[in-house]
């Protein structure tokens, strides 16, 4: 039997697991927009588990709407990468130092 | 004896799980993109098990097809130092696992079934002609529709951004108009000098 249980454990594990990544890879700004990826999948993974069960579709609305935001959060996201490559020839999170914060 | 939907379950719930450890802890990105790649299929793959297919196909179609690619393109572009961006990797390990293990455990007793009231019951069945796409489309055009048209104004946003963001401004070389080359006359390419001839002596 699968019960709703399952899936939100198994989103609850998805999301230590890109924690984690974001623990071990600090220094790496490429794995953890990754790591971030991750999160955002584990949290639809709970929206769309929510939305079967409660047999409610504003649910898998939601997820639709988080798939849009985070596609446009990713171009962005590897725009800046791409230019900061460009500019400094590393992603070292280390280097990138100069607003001096 | 467990039945055919839970066997599946759990069988793509271990890959998933296999491909996001390999995510974090891949030496080589790309390496790392591509177990990103197969944890988003898996899933595309539980949400067909949960009936959601409209959405399944919308993860492997726009993020798999588009977003992960992108994704892959940029890591090939880098030439990064790979040691450097390791450091630091063994020496979070232990704090992190034991981090990651206590929020597992945590998030699992408040989510199992046995000491709170998340529901017990098995899936519940959907009607043999009903289409999930179609219940969404239709939620989508009537309450929803406001959300939607700023989805795409929030997309056509990001598009303007990470344009502007990389592009490098006009060409800096020399080159010549060829709307100024069309309108030159004789007079303006070749002058005539009358000069006095010169003695030898």
């Amino acid at each position: 039997m699968l019960s709703l249980s399952h899936f939100l454990i198994l989103g609850a594990i998805l999301f230590a697991i890109s924690i984690v990544g974001i623990f071990l890879n600090r220094k790496n700004l490429i794995v953890l927009l990754m790591a971030i990826e991750l999160m955002l999948l584990s949290v639809n993974m709970n929206f769309v588990a929510f939305s079967r069960y409660m047999q409610d579709p504003n649910g898998q609305l939601f997820v639709f709407f988080i798939l849009a935001v985070a596609a446009a959060e990713a171009a962005v996201g590897l725009a800046i990468l791409v230019l900061l490559f460009r500019n400094l020839k590393t992603i070292h999170v280390d280097d990138l130092n100069h607003l001096k914060g | 004896m467990m039945d055919f939907k839970t066997t599946v379950f759990f069988f793509l719930s271990a890959m998933l799980i296999f491909a996001a450890l390999r995510v974090i802890t891949a030496r080589n990105p790309v390496h790392a993109v591509l177990h990103l790649i197969l944890a988003f299929f898996t899933a595309a793959g539980l949400w067909v098990l949960l009936q959601a297919e409209f959405l399944a196909m919308v993860l492997v179609m726009v993020y798999i097809g588009a977003v992960m690619v992108l994704f892959l393109f940029v890591v090939m572009m880098l030439d990064i130092n790979l040691d450097q961006l390791r450091q630091g990797f063994w020496s979070y390990l232990p704090l992190g696992t034991v981090i990651g293990i206590l929020m597992v455990i945590e998030m699992g007793m408040v989510l199992g079934s046995r000491y709170f009231q998340v529901p017990d019951s098995d899936l519940p069945n959907v009607a043999a002609n009903a289409s999930n796409t179609q219940e969404l489309g239709a939620l989508l055009s009537t309450d929803y529709v406001y959300p939607f048209e700023l989805a795409a104004v929030i997309l056509l946003v990001a598009v303007i951004a990470a344009v502007a963001l990389t592009f490098r401004g006009p060409k800096k070389t020399r080159y010549t108009n060829p709307a100024d080359q069309i309108r030159v006359k004789a007079a303006d390419r070749m002058r005539i000098v009358k000069m006095p001839v010169e003695k030898q002596d």
